[in-house]
């Protein structure tokens, strides 16, 4: 069979399981909708906090990301893996104490106002918004490259299944689903990934591999090494971004993973405190199998790119190169007419041009595999998108019926409720998918905000919550807007300045980035405005109230967290 | 005001003792956390991104040990450090008799 039909069966197959689950999962009470009954077991919300976690982005296009800026990319690795001990140390069990359902909860109990509710409902949709257009976004290209159909068509079939299940089954629908889909996703990943690595360096564990040796007895790395530092590029092992600047990007993301509202509501989903602690641990296990093998992944491709494209003649390149052509995806123009693909850093006389997702999507064809590796590969991106939009829908519709209208409303019956929580999902959906289909240019760009905005935000109000009984709600405001504030501004000035604010190029060029700092990274420097303007404030204002006070003790404990989550 | 002392001088030994219990609690946990943080700081900005380029000095079969801490290492001690942590808590909660059912 062709690649196509197989890429047909597979995805479908995929498909009908999800919609099977979602049918056989829905969610009866808002306690189900918003928290899954707070009855899943930690090994399955590990998987489908990994699922969750793991977007579009980390399954295709990372692998690339690092192939290109070899030392520099590990800022995702170590900044998207490293957020899950914070996560797992500072915040889960308490917030599984707490025992309510959201983020902003917490935030509006804990700072005894509807004020720091409702800026963490800004907040946290802001963030969810951002992110999910980019997923949206990236399942119909999934749709577009494998089953060649239209990239709005694509957008389309996905919003329709992700509405599917995501309004039908709310967080127990979606719990479910994406235990299913890591199980296709990493299964996806995983083989190519082996099979590249015995193919180049004969072990079978890429992790393993990527320190090993290929065909001619030197190591990888160094030959990777050598040969990127001949044509001009930077050394695969060493980077080029500064040592600041590496530093406060992978603060940022870290943190801002600790403090993405998607990923702490999973939390929320385990019957006890000591399973919210131990899921984050699953969780890390689950992700980290994907996140070990992408720099390997990586490592692999760019030297296939160099040995088997680089330096050959155009006429007689490999097949995959000749199918990825057709996609734009790869691109070989022979400049000087000499026959030969000249691969350099110097973009007047490269003649070869290859986008980072290929990297992954490209991968099966690479290995000379089978071609149904090929669909399962389609089915595997296909499942990392939807798992994480449906993922954020769900804090969007939660943020709507639970954050907003109980506030106001808090006499509603829960059948209203739920009903408002559905159709505030089926809302974000329609919403998401047109973002999806006209996407605003800088989705991409903003994407990666969403972290620096998560940390510069959320994070240090609900670590300062847990462990402080002093911070009080004008700190909390104060801090979580200044936080914002800064971050917002900081990104805005230097990414939009000259498009939004009529800025010269000069202006916003990267000399002028504070202490070389980049806005990606600047979401660290935006948490500690956070943290100092909230400590300040709170010294000069007055202390909690006594019930806060007693709260707070309360979470400490775990004691008593199956109780807590039944008002 | 007078009710209230009176409900608080109830039972004053088990109140004053439970609170210190917590108190103990609270301490040994934030002990805890402290030294495996401090590692999961050592592990990744101090190996991956300060120390990375006299570490790379150091190579182990074809990687180079900051290289590898920053791309590999880090990320499996992530993991072993939160595993610890579950155990150490699951520890301290039965110690302190505030573990759960």
């Amino acid at each position: 069979m062709d690649i196509l039909t197989w890429t047909y069966i597979l995805v479908g197959l995929s498909f009908t399981l999800y919609i099977g689950i979602a049918l056989y999962t829905r969610a009866g009470s808002t306690k189900e909708f918003y928290t899954a009954g707070g009855g899943v077991s930690p090994l399955a919300n590990g998987m489908a906090t990994a699922a969750d976690w793991m977007s579009a982005a980390s399954f295709i296009s990372m692998a690339g990301i690092i192939a290109f800026s070899g030392y520099d990319g590990s800022v995702y690795l170590m900044g998207w893996t490293g957020g899950y001990v914070l996560l797992a140390l500072l915040l889960a069990p308490y917030l599984r104490k707490f025992g309510k359902f959201t983020v902003p909860d917490f935030v509006g109990d804990r700072y005894y106002s509807n004020k720091a509710r409702v800026v963490a409902v800004i907040c946290a949709l802001f963030i969810s918004f951002t992110y999910v257009a980019g997923q949206m976004r990236g399942v119909g290209i999934v749709f577009s490259r494998y089953l060649e159909v239209d990239i709005n068509t694509g957008v389309i079939i996905g919003m329709c299944i992700v509405f599917f299940y995501a309004v039908l089954g709310g967080m127990k629908g979606i719990t479910y689903t994406q235990v299913a889909q890591y199980c296709v996703l990493i299964f996806a990943y995983m083989v190519p990934a082996i099979f590249i690595s015995m193919q180049l360096t004969g072990n079978p564990i890429p992790q393993l591999g990527l320190g090993d040796t290929v065909a001619d007895g030197t190591y990888l790395l160094d030959k990777l090494d050598g040969v990127l530092s001949e044509l001009g590029f930077a050394a695969y092992t060493s980077g080029r971004k500064g040592m600041v600047d590496m530093f406060a990007i992978t603060l940022a993301l870290m943190v801002g993973t600790a403090g993405l509202p998607h990923v702490i509501v999973r939390f929320f989903t385990v019957p006890r405190v000591k399973d919210a602690r131990l899921s984050a641990g699953y969780a890390l296990i689950f992700i980290a199998i994907l996140y070990t093998t992408a720099p390997a992944v990586a490592a692999f491709g760019i030297y296939n790119a160099i040995d088997t494209v680089g330096g050959q003649p155009v006429n007689d390149l490999p097949d995959w190169v000749d199918n990825w052509q057709k996609t734009n995806l790869i691109t070989v123009n022979d400049k000087n007419g000499d026959g030969i693909v000249q691969y350099t850093s110097d973009p007047a006389t490269n003649e070869l041009s290859i986008d980072k997702d290929i990297m992954v999507l490209a991968s099966p064809e690479i290995a000379k595999l089978p071609n149904w590796v090929v669909g399962l590969v389609a089915a595997g991106g296909m499942a990392a998108a939807l798992s994480t939009a449906a993922g954020l829908l769900l804090v969007i519709s939660t943020s709507v019926s639970r954050d907003l209208f109980r506030t106001f409303k808090p006499n509603m019956t829960e059948k209203r409720e739920l009903l408002i929580a559905r159709i505030s999902a089926a809302g974000a959906v329609v919403l998401a998918g047109y973002f999806g289909v006209n996407p605003p240019g800088f989705v991409a760009e903003v994407v990666a905000f969403a972290f620096g905005l998560a940390a510069a935000s959320f994070f240090p109000v609900i670590i300062m919550g847990i462990f402080s009984s002093r911070i009080n709600k004008e700190g909390a405001i104060a801090g979580m807007v200044s936080g914002l504030v800064f971050t917002l501004g900081y990104i805005t000035y230097f990414k939009f300045g000259q498009t939004l604010l009529g800025l010269s190029p000069e202006a916003v060029s990267s000399d002028n980035w504070w202490f070389g700092i980049s806005p990606e990274g600047i979401g660290s420097i935006g948490m500690l405005v956070n943290f100092v303007v909230c400590y300040l404030v709170s010294k000069i204002t007055p202390a909690p109230p006594q019930d806060v006070q007693d709260m707070i003790q309360e979470i400490r404990i775990p004691r008593g967290a199956g109780k807590a989550n039944d008002h | 005001m007078y009710k209230l002392k009176f409900s608080y001088n109830n039972n004053p030994i088990t109140m004053s003792d439970n609170k210190q219990k917590m108190k103990a609690y609270w301490k040994k946990n934030l002990k805890t956390l402290m030294i495996l943080l401090l590692i999961w700081f050592t592990v990744s900005f101090g190996f991956g991104i300060l120390l990375v380029e006299p570490l790379n000095a150091v190579k182990i079969g074809g990687f180079k040990l900051g290289f590898w801490f920053a791309q590999q290492g880090s990320i499996y001690t992530f993991v072993i450090l939160i595993f610890v942590y579950v155990f150490r808590m699951n520890q301290l909660d039965r110690e302190f008799d505030v573990n759960e059912e």
